[in-house]
Parts: structure tokens; C-alpha cells; sequence
């Protein structure tokens, strides 16, 4: 405990976020964490992708728990673990799916607040049954901004991952930390998780360059996810889709939740560091309101469906969803 | 031609080829677009854009109808000036890999084919990728080469490359299949300036061919 204080007086050279004061260091890591926020706009035309959270409900869930103001920054963590050392008394709130929280002794379920201790450790511990976990703090972590945000885009270089010996900052909560501990997520606002999702989808531009068969095995068959996934995509693994039109799509912008069909068949969702824009012909885009429930499907294990809707009535889940 | 692209995006079709006329047009629209409040961003690319905008603000009908009002406005005559930007490059040797492989294909000397390459003004036709790596043409035929039977897995920054019947520059280390002509020393992508961009769609570029570059290559 003694080392920790020195460790407070005098930060680390590795890595010291922002400017305002320090409340947490790393001092494990496994998989990737970086920071993420609701994602970096304005860039798309340069070829930037949007990043942001893969889950946004879960990093929304996150901040709100916590009062954060809603763009605070969080820390997205996926197929690992990571532990914290509290420098300073503080509240966390973890969301997402398939990991837990420990402490010491006890275990705090995800989806709740729990007060952490200047001097006190903190793990937050892979299970099953999803992929990304949501770590919010009081206050909000001030980590640096690029391009306007403070979402981690690995492969282009903008930010970095988190590694251990790491010395976090955060911004003073406004409310105070002991009316922030020990909340619950509202049952009644869940978004609902499950190994056997059926996701909304929006038929996509290039709908038609697929046969009538084709279409049906793609709304009529199940489909799993691809263990080799990561921030970029998401590959699915079924029947293959049978096109209609065989030329090349001369390439074109495109979004999180875009499902490309290449050359064999298997679809693609593009997830939140998707291209900008892509040459593959596009079946049908994941609606904003099933994307976390496509963004914590387990490799292999998760049966997924699909099922056609119209714009307008996806957009008016998506109001109920916001709105609850 | 509007469709959506899920529930945050409508994709415009201007057309349906990599053409410099229909090009401009593209960047006239997007550029219209950006005065409409409810769009977050565009995306222009050879003969589409893709709006993004806010579904919590904005319904789809609505925001069609904003697009149609401005597809309205944009007739032929429509200009947009573009920015003209001149890149330094330094072809052949170790700056540029593929020239001499290349001109032998294109049955053309290396220098013929720096003169081809380099008297051009090329369009900025979209940008993505990687962060930064404009997309342009359109080549001189004599030039057109498919792309590399083996990609490389790194391509350095800088590296001006031909594919089909395009150019482009890769703005940071990144694996690529196009043939690498030559070098420049212009920093296209920087995460920490104000202005991270060297170019931006739209924009004519012509390669200037140098000596040696700040590297003394």
C-alpha cells in the first residue's frame, strides 16, 4: 500500500491523461481497453471511422448511472480483464455484458454503482455471455482529444490502447460520490441481451442485387459470429447468400450496422470502426436499436436472426428505447 | 435516387461510374448539403453520398425531403471551386519500387512514364481507406495496370501508387496492393494538427517530380 502513495506523489512517466486530477492507475491488463466516447463526427469524408462504443446503450447506461455528462469518456473493455487501483475515493458504474466486478471480497453485479476507496483494488473479470464491458467514473475520465473526441481509433493511430502502470484522470463530479454509490440500473429500461437474438434490419441499397433465394436465406436462416472479431467487423458465419448481380459496386459511404456480402457469401456487419465506405454490395443495415444486442453476441456460441423492418418503424424504437 | 442506409443514414445516387464530370457534381451536393441543420456529415465518394444524419431530430421523410429541395438547386452549370494542390514526389529507386517493373508492363520508359503520371491534374474523388488517402484520376490510359497479384503487407507513408485508372498516396504505414511509383515528403494525415488533412475531396492535385526529398533520398 505504502508503494501506491508514492505513486500518487509522483506520476508515473509512462502516461499521465489530461489535466485534471488523478484517480485511478492500471495495474493489470489483459485484451484491449481503450477510451470511447459517443464517437468522433465530422471525419467520415476523410476516411476517419465514426469509432465510439460498440454497445452504445451500455455506454450510455454508464454515464447516466453515474450523472456524467452524456459524451464523457469511458473505458471499453473486451476479451480480458483489468485492474484498477483507487487513488482517491471515487464511484464506478460497469455495464455491458459478460464480465463481473470484484473487490476484494465482494462481487458487484454489472449495470450498478458501487464507491471505491482511495487505496482500494478493483477487477472487473471476464465471464460469458458477451464481449464489452463499460467502465464509467464520477466525474467522467479526462483522457485526450483528438479530431474532437476522445474515442480511441487503434488502427489509424488516434489514441491508445490503455496499458498497465497507466495513471488515469477524472473530472470532480458535481453530484455528490455517496448519492452516486449503490444505484441500479432500471429493470424496466434494459435492453435485452440473449445468445438467440433476433436483430431489426433495414433492406440496404444494394438489396436487389441478391436473388429472391438469396434474400431468404438471409431472413430464414441462423447465423454465429466469427471468433476472429474485433472493433472493424463483425463476420457471420451461415448459409452463404446467393447474388444476383455479380459486378463489382464501385465503392460507396457506409455505417455501423452495414452488412456486406463479399464474394463468398458470408455477411459482414460493419461495427464501430467501420470504413468509411466500402466496394461490397450491402444487404440490409442493423438498426441503432439492435446494435448492442449484435455488438455482445458470443463467437460461436450465439444464434443470430435476422428480421426485415421499414425506416420509420425502426426509428420510432429507436425514440421508445431513448425516451424510457 | 435516395435510399436509406439504416436508420441514420440516406444514401444519394448521382450515377453509376468514376467520372470526373459526375464527380464534381457529387462534391457541388455535398457541399450544398452542409447547410442543412438536421445533417451530422457527409460522405462523397465516386457517384454517391452518404448523408448521416440524427434519428432522434430528423425522420427519414424529412430529411428525403431536405435532400430533393437541394438536388432541386444543383443544375449542370453548378461549380464549385476546388482547391489546386501541387505534391512533390521524388519517383523510381527505393522511392518508388514498381516504376521500372511498371513502365517494362506498360511497355513505356520509367521516364515516359513519370512524364504521364505527373502532367495530369487529377481529381480528388473521395477519400477512405485508410484516414487521409485520397482516391484520383483519372490516369492517362497508357497508365492503367491491374492491381498487385500480391498486396504488401507494409506500404510506407508517402508512397504514390497507381491502380485501374486511379492514384493515390498512402497517408500513414498501411499493408497495399497498388504499384508504388515514387515518394512524398508531405505529411498527409497528422491526428494532432488542427487541420489533420492534407487534402480533402474535391480538391485537383499535380505531382511535381524532384531531385531528392527532405529525407536525402
Amino acid at each position: 500500500m505504502d508503494d501506491r502513495r508514492l505513486t500518487i506523489e509522483t506520476p508515473p512517466s509512462s502516461m499521465v491523461y489530461g489535466s485534471s486530477s488523478m484517480v485511478v492507475e492500471v495495474t493489470d491488463l489483459t485484451g484491449i481497453a481503450t477510451f470511447q466516447d459517443s464517437g468522433r463526427r465530422g471525419w467520415n469524408k476523410f476516411g476517419v471511422p465514426t469509432s465510439g462504443a460498440m454497445d452504445w446503450f451500455a455506454y450510455q447506461a454508464a454515464n447516466s448511472l453515474l450523472n456524467n455528462p452524456p459524451n464523457s469518456a469511458v473505458i471499453e473493455l473486451g476479451l480480458g480483464e483489468v485492474t484498477f487501483h483507487s487513488l482517491r475515493n471515487t464511484v464506478l458504474a460497469v455495464t455491458g455484458a459478460g464480465y463481473e466486478v470484484e473487490n476484494y471480497i465482494w462481487t458487484f453485479p454489472l449495470w450498478t454503482t458501487f464507491y471505491v476507496r482511495a487505496g482500494w483494488t478493483v477487477r472487473v473479470k471476464k465471464t460469458n455471455g458477451g464481449n464489452w464491458a463499460y467502465i464509467a467514473i464520477a466525474g467522467g475520465f479526462d483522457s485526450p482529444i483528438l479530431m474532437n473526441s476522445r474515442s480511441t481509433y487503434l488502427r489509424g493511430g488516434i489514441g491508445s490502447a490503455l496499458k498497465a502502470g497507466d495513471v488515469l484522470q477524472a473530472f470532480t463530479p458535481t453530484t455528490d460520490l455517496l448519492k452516486l454509490a449503490a444505484r441500479d440500473f432500471p429493470v424496466d429500461k434494459f435492453m435485452p441481451y440473449s445468445q438467440t437474438p433476433t436483430l431489426e434490419v433495414i433492406p440496404a441499397p444494394q438489396a436487389d442485387w441478391f436473388t429472391p433465394g438469396g434474400i431468404r436465406t438471409f431472413y430464414e436462416s441462423e447465423y454465429t459470429l466469427s471468433p476472429s472479431f474485433d472493433r472493424m467487423g463483425y463476420r457471420l458465419q451461415g448459409s452463404p447468400i446467393e447474388k444476383a448481380i455479380t459486378k463489382e459496386l464501385i465503392s460507396e459511404g457506409m455505417t455501423m450496422g452495414s452488412i456486406q456480402i463479399p464474394a463468398d457469401g458470408q455477411p459482414i456487419v460493419m461495427m464501430a470502426d467501420s470504413p468509411t465506405a466500402g466496394g461490397y454490395p450491402k444487404i440490409a443495415n442493423v438498426t441503432r436499436a439492435s446494435l448492442p444486442l449484435l455488438a455482445q453476441c458470443e463467437a460461436v456460441v450465439s444464434k443470430i436472426r435476422f428480421r426485415e423492418v421499414v425506416v420509420d418503424e425502426a426509428q420510432e424504437t429507436l425514440k421508445k428505447i431513448v425516451a424510457r | 435516387m435516395l435510399k436509406p442506409l439504416g436508420d441514420s443514414a440516406i444514401l444519394i445516387q448521382l450515377g453509376d461510374a468514376i467520372d470526373p464530370i459526375l464527380n464534381q457534381r457529387v462534391h457541388a451536393l455535398s457541399a450544398l448539403l452542409q447547410s442543412i441543420p438536421a445533417v451530422i456529415e457527409t460522405v462523397p465518394a465516386y457517384c454517391t453520398i452518404l448523408v448521416h444524419y440524427d434519428p432522434l431530430t430528423t425522420t427519414y421523410n424529412q430529411i428525403k425531403n431536405l435532400i430533393e429541395e437541394k438536388i432541386s438547386l444543383l443544375d449542370e452549370s453548378t461549380h464549385r471551386p476546388s482547391r489546386r494542390l501541387e505534391i512533390p514526389v521524388l519517383y523510381g529507386n527505393a522511392s518508388g519500387p514498381d516504376l521500372e517493373p511498371a513502365a517494362t508492363t506498360l511497355a513505356l520508359s520509367p521516364s515516359e512514364l513519370v512524364r504521364l503520371h505527373s502532367e495530369r491534374e487529377y481529381t480528388v474523388y473521395m477519400m477512405g481507406f485508410t484516414p487521409g488517402f485520397p482516391y484520383m484520376g483519372i490516369l492517362d490510359e497508357r497508365l492503367t495496370l491491374p492491381r498487385l497479384s500480391t498486396p504488401r503487407t507494409r506500404v510506407p507513408a508517402g508512397s504514390v501508387a497507381i491502380a485501374g485508372s486511379q492514384t493515390g498516396i498512402y497517408p500513414v504505414d498501411s499493408p497495399g496492393g497498388w504499384h508504388i511509383l515514387g515518394h512524398t515528403p508531405l505529411k498527409l494525415f497528422d491526428p494532432l494538427s488542427e487541420n489533420p488533412f492534407l487534402f480533402a475531396p474535391g480538391d485537383m492535385v499535380k505531382f511535381i517530380p524532384i531531385e531528392k526529398d527532405d529525407d536525402g533520398r
